[in-house]
């Protein structure tokens, strides 16, 4: 979560790929380098500004399931919790 | 050189000369390669733990772009083993936004699949909570754990009461019998904890009651996975050796009793796993170079068998650590950069 370890976890798990895959996939979709993921700084801004949960969100900034929405659609992926969350709320 | 200050698989710290290390590299890697029947490291490989070990520095690190994705073990009840008083919920909360976690995992108090079938009810509620407050992915795990289907914690014959007595049919049909239902109460708890949103299910410690429980973990994937396509199971080892407990057990026509990290990952793939999280156990006796080119040498040999992401176990008494309830940093850093750098594995 200080970085990008949990996006390219998602991506390994919901893809199957493999670490130099799953990095290059989560770089493009956020529009980084792959050495950026890994910087702390970078990624803070670039969680705020999708919106894709951070260490210390700001008042206002989507946290928790909110920020998985966005990282369902940020990285494409199906996330289990947010069609659930989908089906129970008629979304 | 002086000495360089390692460890023994205990943790007492110990002086080596660079010369013993080196034999003790050589040693592990040989010991390795003669059981696994694999390639033991190349003298560059040697040669860069050799580099490790001798860093004068407390911790020690990967290159800048090798690093790799964390999961936990049964993060909530580490907590609980500290006796920090916090729900599991809050734990989690903490996990991901105190200790930056890649990954958390939601595990009971009693972490086998077995006992928490009756009160899976009072699992899932909790888990839906805390994927609402939560944005790294939530797993669920818990253990195969055939040890509690046999008497007298389960309801069939102990093996291990029959085999001496030279009752080995009766043994063999209770091992049977108790891998059909641990399969049932995996597959019951984790379809209801997949249905409440989890985003993968963990299977851990497989194998630690042998082939059956290895068995076990396989059907129960295999079910899962025809269930839930789009299901993420990880499934983690118990051990770097399959024990033959039954000894006839076959999965796809594959004997599993004493199989090697590099042939399980290759079942696991076959079964539908995801992500795979095999394992070296550490020789308390041994040192610490010795256990380390040892496990690195199993885990690179199922690295380049797996076309599924592998999580290598690295933790107490595992991966090279030292069997201690305070890993040492020197250890874990050291035993965490050799293993990514020589393995080229995806995660830890």
């Amino acid at each position: 979560m200080r970085a990008a370890g949990d996006l390219v976890a998602r991506v390994q798990m919901a893809r199957g790929m493999r670490i130099a895959e799953a990095k290059a996939y989560v770089a493009e979709k956020l529009s980084v380098s792959v050495s950026e993921l890994t910087d702390p700084v970078i990624m803070t801004e670039v969680r705020q500004d999708l919106q894709i949960g951070q260490i210390m969100p700001l008042p206002g900034c989507a946290k928790g399931i909110e920020a998985k929405f966005r990282l369902s659609e940020v990285l494409e992926l199906d996330i289990n919790c947010v069609n659930r969350f989908k089906d129970r709320t008629a979304i | 050189m002086g000495t360089i200050l390692t460890r023994y698989g205990d943790g007492t710290p110990v002086e080596m000369s660079a010369d013993d290390i080196r034999r003790d590299l050589e040693e592990g890697t040989a010991d390795a390669a003669d059981r696994g029947n694999i390639p033991a490291l190349d003298k560059a490989e040697l040669d860069h733990l050799l580099d490790i070990f001798s860093s004068p520095h407390r911790f020690v690190g990967v290159e800048p772009g090798r690093e790799v994705v964390l999961t936990y073990d049964g993060s909530p009840i580490k907590m609980l083993r500290a006796q920090v008083n916090v729900d599991r919920l809050q734990c989690l909360q903490i996990y991901e936004k105190l200790l930056g976690a890649d990954t958390l995992e939601m595990g009971h108090m009693d972490y086998s699949f077995k006992p928490i079938k009756p009160i899976v009810t009072y699992e899932q509620p909790l888990l839906e909570q805390v994927l609402s407050v939560t944005t790294a992915p939530v797993f669920y795990g818990a253990m195969p754990n055939l040890g509690l289907y046999s008497q007298p914690d389960g309801p069939f014959p102990n093996p291990s009461e029959l085999i001496p007595r030279g009752e080995i049919e009766a043994a063999l049909e209770s091992y049977e019998a108790a891998v059909e239902d641990a399969v049932n109460d995996i597959v019951y708890v984790s379809s209801a904890m997949y249905e409440s949103g989890a985003d993968a299910i963990i299977l851990d410690t497989v194998g630690a009651a042998g082939d059956a429980d290895f068995l076990a973990g396989l059907k129960a994937t295999e079910i899962l996975r025809e269930k839930y396509p789009g299901i993420c199971i990880e499934l983690g080892m118990a051990g770097e050796f399959v024990l033959g407990m039954h000894g006839e057990m076959e999965w796809e026509g594959a004997r599993l009793a004493g199989m090697y990290p590099h042939e399980q990952v290759k079942l696991a793939e076959k079964a539908g796993v995801t992500v795979f999280g095999p394992v070296c156990n550490t020789n308390t006796s041994e040192s610490t170079p010795w256990n380390m080119a040892r496990a690195i040498t199993f885990m690179k040999a199922c690295c380049e068998a797996a076309t599924i992401p592998v999580h290598v176990n690295m933790g107490m008494g595992v991966g090279g650590m030292t069997v201690n309830d305070h890993p040492p940093l020197d250890v874990a850093s050291r035993a965490s950069k050799a293993m990514v750098e020589i393995c080229r594995l995806d995660g830890l």
